[in-house]
């Protein structure tokens, strides 16, 4: 195989694809953030779609106002399978939000051609005064990884839109970077409140948070007097996700880098250094074994099982002739 | 209702070890005085389990080192180091 060879297709290469190091830094700690990128234009438009939460009224339960919300508002049901592209109508908010050059191609990078609508959600976090006219507690969502336990290499893609600015006091979407590559069952791991490097979504009007979808989260609990909106939306690819970003500068081949033993900090922006870079919670042994998945998802990802960085798999995989 | 009441204290070290680092945290109240909930605190309570010894919490449970199942080795799901903490608050 031609590791050189540009293979996205024409139309994909008028669109923004991702870099080098924005897919090695999704690979490495399962996110990529891009603030304030959707129009205002179109954030107040899906917000007119999405409809205003019916008034906190006493004995109201919390399930029922939203149910009355979905309900009336002008998001559609869209049936998974749907290719992604047909899941909303010409000149809807989320129609225009998918056609943004930086959207699609993101998720051309991610996903490549002819990506699948797998669900999507329209989460409300509500302020105090809800929880007290409805008798419940306002507390945050415990942190878990989405759907069941999924033991792929390939993954899927969760857009989290924030139409609306996101203070701290309205909570925001906790998640922890890093954490995507672990094979947990969703909320098993609840009882982990606090984790050290967590992120807390503070954000302007119009920012997009694409998530591999193993990364643990949550929502943020709301303090502030404004309900808090974000739209999820999950994709999976239909066909390969491998060299589906901007491949055009990738190196025919990658040499080591020196390990350990080093004379001055080495350079940080290498898709080396940057799989290799630990998050603040890792623990001293598995952040090793981190490290060996993540080489194995950029192998995955480059199409190249010989890729390593820092010997991590060289090292395993080696094995020396036995001579009779 | 007297008696007494439990405060638990979950920490998650970054090896087997008491006094290595902690990365990850929980705490429940049974006094009910304070509420805590996921993502309430960006700082660890202690830099180390140790530091929650002497600080006066009791440790009652500590996870066990296991060993790998062969063709698992380099499967990770849950945090491997939790360590429980509790203290005992006598009530009127």
């Amino acid at each position: 195989m031609d590791r050189n060879a540009v293979t996205p297709s024409a139309a994909a290469q008028s669109l923004p694809l991702l870099s080098d190091e924005q897919m090695a830094s999704f690979v490495a700690r399962g996110f990529l953030r891009f603030d304030g990128v959707v129009p205002g234009d179109i954030n107040a438009q899906f917000m007119a779609e999405a409809g205003d939460a019916p008034d906190a009224e006493a004995g109201r339960k919390l399930r029922a106002a939203y149910g009355q919300m979905l309900a009336q508002n002008e998001i559609p049901e869209v049936a998974p399978g749907t290719p992604l592209f047909q899941a909303y109508s010409e000149g809807t908010a989320l129609q225009r939000l998918l056609d943004l050059p930086l959207v699609r191609g993101a998720i051309r990078s991610l996903l490549g051609e002819n990506p699948v609508f797998d669900h999507h959600f329209l989460h409300m976090t509500f302020p105090p005064r809800y929880h007290q006219a409805a008798g419940g507690e306002n507390v945050s969502q415990h942190t878990h990884q989405d759907s069941t336990i999924d033991p792929r290499l390939a993954f899927d893609v969760q857009i989290m839109y924030y139409p609306h600015a996101v203070t701290r006091e309205m909570g925001g979407t906790r998640f922890i970077p890093g954490t995507h590559l672990r094979k947990v069952s969703e909320v098993a791991l609840g009882r982990y409140q606090n984790v050290r490097g967590q992120q807390h979504m503070v954000c302007e009007a119009g920012t997009l948070l694409f998530m591999h979808h193993g990364i643990w989260h949550g929502g943020g609990v709301n303090h502030s007097d404004d309900t808090r909106t974000m739209f999820k939306i999950r994709m999976h690819a239909s066909g390969s996700q491998s060299r589906q970003w901007d491949v055009t500068d990738r190196p025919a081949s990658e040499s080591q880098r020196p390990i350990f033993y080093v004379k001055g900090r080495p350079a940080s922006d290498t898709v080396a250094a940057i799989l290799m870079t630990p998050e603040p919670w890792f623990e001293q042994d598995t952040g090793r074994l981190e490290f060996v998945n993540r080489v194995k998802l950029w192998r995955y990802l480059t199409d190249d099982p010989a890729y390593d960085a820092d010997y991590w798999l060289t090292r395993l995989e080696h094995a020396p002739m036995v001579l009779a | 209702m007297g008696g007494g009441r439990q405060k638990v204290l979950v920490l998650y070290l970054a090896n087997s070890a008491l006094d290595s680092p902690v990365v990850g945290w929980a705490r429940y109240d049974g006094t009910a005085e304070t509420l805590h909930m996921a993502g309430d605190a960006d700082e660890t309570p202690y830099a180390t389990g140790l530091a929650a010894l002497t600080d006066g919490w009791r440790l009652f449970q500590a996870s066990q080192l296991l060993p790998h199942p062969r063709g698992e080795e380099f499967d990770l799901a849950y945090l491997k180091y939790e360590f429980w903490f509790e203290q005992w608050i006598e009530t009127p």
